[in-house]
This record gives C-alpha cells, sequence and structure tokens, in this order.
C-alpha cells in the first residue's frame, strides 16, 4: 500500500507542505536573516552584523520587558496551579453538589480571545480604580501589573482545572482505597498518593502556563497596552512596539533580532519541558 | 460520614458564591450594553441599568448598523470555517502520507512541523505579513492559505500522533480489496480519525476565531476588520470613543461562543483536554 501512496504524494503532500513553506519556513528563515540587516522593507535589507543584537540587549526597555516578563510568569505559574489543582480536588470529592455546573462556569473565560478579555477587565478594573480613589490603569503600573495576572487567573484556572480532573480521574481506585484501608488521613493521602501520581499531569499544567506567560501579547496589549510610559510592558509587547511604533529606520532590524531571542528563550523552555517529560515517563 | 456531608455542603455554598464572582464581568458587560453612552463612566461602571440610564437596544442597533460588527461578524466567520476546513482536510491526509510514507523528506517534514509549533508568532510577523502582501493573500478570502500554513504544525502533530495507533492491517485490506490511496483515505482512515477531527476542529477554531495580530498584520485592515480587530479599534481608534457600542459588540462577541459552549461542552472540554496533552 505504502508504494502506491507514494505518488500521489500531489494531493496528499503538496497544499500543506506548499502553505507550509510559505507560511512558515520562508518567513523564518527570512526573519532570521533579517535580524543581521538593517531594512525597512524585506525589498532593501543592508547586511550590519550582529548590530542590531548588540542594541536589543542593550536597550533598558527590552531587559525592563524580560525581568517583567519573568516576573508575571512565576507568580501566574504558581497562582494558576495551586489555585486550579486546589478547586480539581474539591470537584473530584465524592457527592459535591453541583461540581459540573461549577466545572462549566470557571471553563467558559478560556474560550473568549485575549482583546475581549482584556477590554472587559480594563471597563471592570477602572470601575474599581475610580470608586477607591486610586490612579486609573493608563497610570497605575501597580494596577497594570495586578490587573493582568487578576486576568490570567481568571482566564486560565478553568483550563488548568479540567486537565487536573482529567488527572486525577485516571489515578487508579485500588491507589486510593489501599490508602483508607492502610488508614491514611485526606492530607497523608493527597500528598503521598494523589500528587506524585499527578506529576505528569502537574509538568504540562506548569509548562502551558510558563509558555502562556512568555508569549502573552493580546491581553497585555488589550488592558494596558503598556502604559503608563512601557511600564506594564511584557516581551511580546516590548517586540511589536519596536517594529511599528518607533520611528526611524534602524528599529526594524532590532525588532527582528530581539524577535529572534524572544523565540530561543522559548524553545529553550521547550527544550526542558521535552527533558522534564522524558524522565518522568522513565520513572513510571 | 458527617463531617463529609458539612464539608461538601459548606464547599457547593463557596463555589456558588465563587461562580457567580466568576461570571460578575461578563454580567457587567451586559448591563452597560444596555446603557446610554453618557451614563457609561468608570465611576457608575456597577450600577445596575435604571430607567432613566437605559438606552434600550440602541446600542446594539449602532453597533450592528453603524460601527461595522455585522460585517465584522461576517469575515470572522468567513475567515474561521474557511481556515479550519482546510487546515482539517489538508493536514490530516498530510499526517497520514508523512506516517506511512515515513522517508527522509517526511521524517524531516515532521520535525519541521514540530518545531513550528513552539515558534512564537513575533518572530515571523514582519516578514509573514509582507510575504502575504506581496503573494495577494491578504483578503478574508485568501488569508485560510497562510493560517493552513502557521496552523498546520498543531494539526499534522496530532493526526499524526493518532495515525501512529491505527493497525496498518485495516489499510492493507482494504488496498487488497481494491481501494487505491485517496479511497483508502476517505473509506476508511477519515472514519476511524473522527475524535481527532473533532479535537482539532475545535483548538483551531478556538485559534483563529480569537486571533487578533496575525490578521491584523496580514488584511487591509481599513477595508477588512475581524471582530478582534473591530474592539481594539474603538480603543485604539482616533478621538471619540462610543463606549456605548463598544459594549454591544463584546456582548455580541461573546455570545455566540457562550451558546456554542453549553450546546457542546463535553466535545469541547475533551477536545481542549487531549490537545493539552499531546502539546
Amino acid at each position: 500500500m505504502v508504494k502506491s501512496l507514494r505518488k500521489w504524494w500531489p494531493l496528499f503532500l503538496l497544499p500543506t507542505a506548499l502553505s507550509f513553506a510559505f507560511g512558515f519556513v520562508i518567513p523564518f528563515a527570512e526573519g532570521l536573516y533579517l535580524s543581521f540587516c538593517r531594512f525597512i522593507s524585506i525589498s532593501n535589507p543592508k547586511f550590519v552584523g550582529v548590530s542590531n543584537y548588540v542594541a536589543a540587549l542593550s536597550d533598558p526597555q527590552f531587559s525592563h520587558a524580560f525581568w517583567l516578563t519573568a516576573l508575571f510568569t512565576v507568580v501566574i505559574t504558581v497562582l494558576i496551579n495551586v489555585i486550579a489543582l486546589a478547586i480539581a480536588l474539591c470537584f473530584t470529592r465524592k457527592g459535591l453538589r453541583g461540581s459540573n455546573s461549577f466545572r462549566t462556569v470557571f471553563f467558559m473565560p478560556n474560550l473568549i480571545g485575549g482583546i475581549v478579555l482584556g477590554y472587559i477587565w480594563q471597563i471592570l478594573i477602572n470601575g474599581v480604580l475610580t470608586n477607591v480613589g486610586q490612579q486609573l490603569l493608563a497610570l497605575n503600573t501597580a494596577a497594570g501589573f495586578w490587573g493582568l495576572v487578576i486576568l490570567m487567573l481568571w482566564q486560565q484556572i478553568g483550563y488548568m482545572m479540567i486537565i487536573y480532573i482529567a488527572g486525577l480521574q485516571s489515578i487508579p481506585s485500588d491507589y486510593l482505597e489501599a490508602a483508607k484501608v492502610d488508614g491514611a488521613t485526606a492530607w497523608q493521602t493527597l500528598w503521598k498518593v494523589k500528587i506524585p501520581n499527578l506529576m505528569p499531569t502537574i509538568t504540562i499544567c506548569l509548562f502551558l502556563t510558563i509558555t502562556n506567560g512568555f508569549k502573552l501579547f493580546d491581553q497585555n496589549l488589550a488592558l494596558t497596552g503598556g502604559a503608563p510610559d512601557h511600564s506594564t510592558e511584557l516581551l511580546a509587547l516590548n517586540i511589536y512596539n519596536t517594529f511599528y511604533a518607533r520611528a526611524g529606520a534602524k528599529w526594524m532590524g532590532i525588532g527582528q533580532a530581539k524577535a529572534v531571542i524572544f523565540c530561543i528563550l522559548v524553545i529553550c523552555i521547550s527544550m526542558i519541558q521535552l527533558k522534564a517529560t522524558q524522565s518522568k515517563e522513565v520513572q513510571q | 460520614m458527617q463531617r463529609e456531608k458539612i464539608t461538601n455542603r459548606i464547599l457547593t455554598v463557596f463555589f456558588t458564591v465563587l461562580s457567580l464572582a466568576w461570571i460578575y464581568p461578563m454580567v457587567m458587560i451586559l448591563m452597560n450594553s444596555f446603557k446610554q453612552g453618557t451614563a457609561i463612566t468608570t465611576a457608575s461602571a456597577f450600577d445596575p441599568v435604571t430607567a432613566a440610564t437605559s438606552a434600550g437596544f440602541a446600542n446594539y442597533i449602532s453597533a450592528l448598523t453603524k460601527q461595522g460588527f455585522a460585517a465584522a461578524f461576517g469575515y470572522t466567520l468567513v475567515i474561521t470555517l474557511t481556515s479550519v476546513a482546510l487546515i482539517l482536510v489538508c493536514c490530516s491526509m498530510c499526517a497520514w502520507y508523512v506516517v506511512r510514507v515515513n522517508n527522509k523528506f517526511c521524517k524531516a517534514l515532521y520535525y519541521l512541523f514540530v518545531f513550528s509549533m513552539v515558534v512564537p508568532f513575533q518572530m515571523l510577523m514582519f516578514t509573514l505579513s509582507s510575504l502575504a502582501d506581496s503573494m495577494g493573500l491578504n483578503t478574508p478570502y485568501n488569508i485560510c492559505f497562510i493560517y493552513l500554513g502557521f496552523g498546520a504544525g498543531l494539526a499534522v502533530f496530532m493526526f499524526a500522533g493518532f495515525v501512529k495507533t491505527i493497525p496498518l492491517e485495516i489499510e492493507e485490506a482494504a488496498t487488497i480489496d481494491g481501494c487505491n490511496p485517496v479511497q483508502t483515505f476517505f473509506h476508511v482512515v477519515l472514519p476511524i480519525m473522527k475524535p481527532t477531527y473533532i479535537s482539532v476542529g475545535i483548538l483551531e477554531t478556538m485559534w483563529v476565531w480569537n486571533d487578533y495580530l496575525l490578521p491584523y498584520l496580514v488584511l487591509d485592515s481599513t477595508k477588512y476588520k475581524t471582530i478582534p480587530i473591530l474592539i481594539q479599534y474603538f480603543r485604539g481608534g482616533y478621538g471619540h470613543v462610543e463606549l456605548g457600542p463598544m459594549m454591544a459588540c463584546i456582548m455580541m462577541t461573546i455570545l455566540p461562543i457562550v451558546i456554542v459552549y453549553l450546546l457542546c461542552q463535553r466535545f469541547i472540554i475533551s477536545g481542549v483536554v487531549s490537545g493539552a496533552v499531546k502539546g
């Protein structure tokens, strides 16, 4: 069968491969090349070596965005996973009424796009800030940062909760019964039986939240747009602003260099994730 | 046992309150979408609608007729439907070919697909939008080819993961019975892969429907606005922001999503879970 299939490549392979070449491979290679160039459009790049990278790494706004993104990612990763796991543990209890409807409600914000979410929360947070006599988001860095954290909690807890519930339900019930027979308390069962068996799920959720935090763009753009004065700007938004919001021919190349650095960071996180999931699989 | 029951009661009450808080942001937008423009201020954002501030359905009518929501909805629908259909058909065929033929080229292509899942959009946003411009892929009717290219990574990965679990004997039996590869794919492989089609379809729909940056950079946004672009345009646009119609737009964006979600909840949740576990 494989032999006869091989000659059908124009039908099976070509459409996807061609679109993939134009939608990913060529722009990726071109982007890599342009990060070493000075350009305003792709038709007239001038090779300038690594000077874009030097400029990108010495840009204080970029390093500020990097540390802010790192802090933001740590905060949301911890909060989302702790809260989502706690809720998942409650919802897998026997005899809790209404847990299906709660699940439906908590998952809902996930389906709404980042831009819409950002504006919903901008209206809500500005309303709260006005009523407690604080400055609005456009002038308030702390509110901008924590607002974004709350927005992400609201959006992602439901998602991670669903994955944790699936993980908890796949723990063999014999384990839990054995623990009960041995007289383990609920607390002991949690730490000695449930969490060790949940490690693959926890790894998945940790990396999902880390990459989501690192790549966050839409919510950041819609909620604060980086205001006041780029102080709530995360990495992805910083790259976007370097490209499109700054005057001068040199910024395009610097933006592309920043994008390459950003890309390498995200790839590193994924490599660590791959290693972590593989080592977990060996243990089992 | 008595203690268990009491704990469950307390938890039910607690989660009921929390659920209400969870949907409050949407309820707040709903309230504001029925207010007159002058009554929507940051200080009164939480006040319920009263007879004095009510605008009836005026904001909705204005959003649909004057602010271009109907057109944006149409464009978003066209883009989502064509892109997801194209991704489902082309990527499942490609994944089957790649797994079954499995020569050097296929292996290299497969690793490239997996690699593309990791790369953030910012890496290629400029070059991709320039390329799309020069190739005339910048209308809502052609942008689906870009989505096929950029969305192929996840789709091929998920389909390929499933194809690997299908026993080769089934397809060989079909070949012996006289099916050519096209017939084998559409009559034998496709029906077996139905659950994966649903998962991939849901994940890609959620992505394309809500996507902002790709259509914003690729489409000529003075002519074609998708829903996220329209909502961003309200705030980022020039001069006076009409808050009432904007709230109505947000509501009309959320409502179809919520309805679809409530109707096919089980598929959506299981689709998302399988996507997360594999991705």
